[in-house]
């Protein structure tokens, strides 16, 4: 299999990037290439013109900032796992980490690529949303900062313009102060490696008595887009955090309209749903009251 | 497109390949895996796919195993490349992952093996400690017909002692 003929151009700054985006027509984006590659190869994508911004040093930066964890957009995913930031201010992410691909694809594969392809059940839309992530986009235009809620236009598109590009996201990562922060993720999927068929994250701030003072549960492979488990999040808001409680709030997960494809039915979603949320929430109890059991 | 630019379609490009040196000039559309093979003639590293899910095709790129079909040949230039045909030393000494292939009967047809191999020897030379979870784990993204990967795992469990200094 070969790719179609098409121009290739590999810009050093995102001011090259966004004077190239202006000026051409049929564009794909080269980030870690584990999407658009295969699409290239099988002729699923024909674009005209490729642009590589594997160049642009500027893109594969991970800091922190007074907003939050940034992570440019070509952090490649190996990076990310293993990041002493993120494993001190976003462990969920490293741990969604795990489960994305396989060591060769978590080689070259990038944080802003996952986002920008925009699989429904990949891990890495699911720990932005449930972070609330503000995603940063540029263009010939100028930029513009997008929040997670508003990234999915529909199956598999961004909200991104033909002319854009998006250069890197922030996590509002939790600050602790006095609050005890735990986190889990779980997914299930047929295959190491492939895409989840349902995927929960869960964040939990409990004060010393247990009591729920902030929570955030996202689900990954039961719409087009992750979905944050609002009404869950709110039965959790100011009630001890205990295994019935948890019981109780997981099966919100199977109540919501569940997605349906040729092989996995909606009912069978919403039981994944509902045990994927369970087993997030436990071990986000778990590792909030510092491994006790309750 | 109805007329591409030469210098947008081909590029002047520059690797070294189990320490040799190659220059070439490379269709910028055409894929690692397809440039090892095709130009330089090393047709160790299989293709089986060619889209990213078989990992027959895994060579060992500055030090990171990579899918070498989900790369292009010209955003290798400048790259120090890992594949098959380096993993035995000059005088034919094989790799300690080879030998235990050898040794644990760790192929049958053999297509995959170059893919597995190089997977192996570029993770347990990171970290020899590997247990047996961790190495199903790292070739999970190889995908053998052959012998129902047990023989493989056993492969390098037995390699990975090596590697520590067992035996």
């Amino acid at each position: 299999m070969k790719a179609s003929a098409f121009a290739y151009h590999d810009p050093k700054t995102v001011q090259e990037l966004n004077s190239l985006l202006g000026s051409l027509e049929n564009v794909r984006i080269l980030a870690g290439g584990q999407s658009l590659m295969p699409m290239l190869n099988m002729r699923y994508a024909f674009p005209d013109h490729v642009i590589d911004i594997n160049h642009i040093a500027d893109l594969a930066e991970l800091a922190m900032t007074p907003a939050g964890l940034r992570i440019g957009a070509m952090t490649r995913q190996r990076i990310v796992r293993e990041h002493p930031l993120v494993l001190q201010h976003a462990p969920v992410l490293a741990e969604a980490l795990h489960w994305v691909g396989h060591v060769q694809t978590r080689a070259r594969g990038t944080i802003g690529g996952s986002l920008c392809h925009l699989d429904p059940a990949a891990e890495q839309p699911c720990i932005a949303a449930l972070y609330d992530a503000v995603l940063h986009v540029s263009g010939p235009r100028g930029a513009r900062d997008v929040p997670m809620r508003d990234w999915v236009v529909s199956y598999m598109t961004p909200n991104l313009e033909p002319d854009e590009a998006l250069l890197g996201l922030t996590l509002p990562v939790w600050t602790t102060q006095g609050q005890n922060v735990g986190h889990g993720f779980h997914e299930f999927a047929r295959r190491h490696g492939d895409y989840a068929i349902v995927a929960a994250a869960a964040l939990v701030s409990l004060d010393a008595g247990k009591v729920v003072r902030r929570a955030a549960i996202a689900l990954a492979g039961v719409d087009v887009k992750p979905v944050r488990l609002d009404i869950a999040e709110q039965a959790l808001l100011g009630q001890v955090l205990d295994h019935d409680l948890i019981a109780t709030v997981s099966a919100m997960a199977a109540t919501i309209e569940m997605m349906e494809d040729a092989h996995i039915t909606p009912a069978y979603r919403g039981r994944l749903a509902q045990t994927m949320t369970k087993r997030a929430l436990t071990d986000a109890l778990n590792r909030a009251t510092g491994g006790r059991n309750v | 497109m109805s007329e591409l630019d030469h210098a947008q379609t081909t590029r002047h490009i520059r690797v070294t390949v189990n320490g040799v040196s190659y220059e070439r000039d490379v269709l910028t559309r055409t894929h690692l895996g397809d440039f090892l093979r095709q130009e330089l003639g090393l047709t160790g590293t299989h293709l089986g796919c060619e889209h990213g899910v078989c990992g027959a095709c895994t060579i060992i790129l500055d030090g990171q195993p990579i899918r070498s079909c989900l790369m292009l040949a010209v955003q290798a230039d400048g790259a120090v490349i890992r594949t098959i045909e380096g993993l035995a030393q000059a005088d034919g000494t094989l790799h300690p992952v080879q030998e235990a292939f050898w040794d644990k009967h760790g192929l049958q047809c053999g297509f995959c093996t170059p893919g597995m191999l190089t997977t192996l020897a570029a993770v347990l030379e990171a970290d020899p400690t590997m247990d047996e979870t961790a190495i199903r784990e790292a070739i999970s993204g190889n995908i053998c017909r052959c012998t129902g990967y047990e023989t493989i795992v056993d492969a390098a469990l037995q390699a990975a002692s090596r590697m520590r200094g067992g035996h």
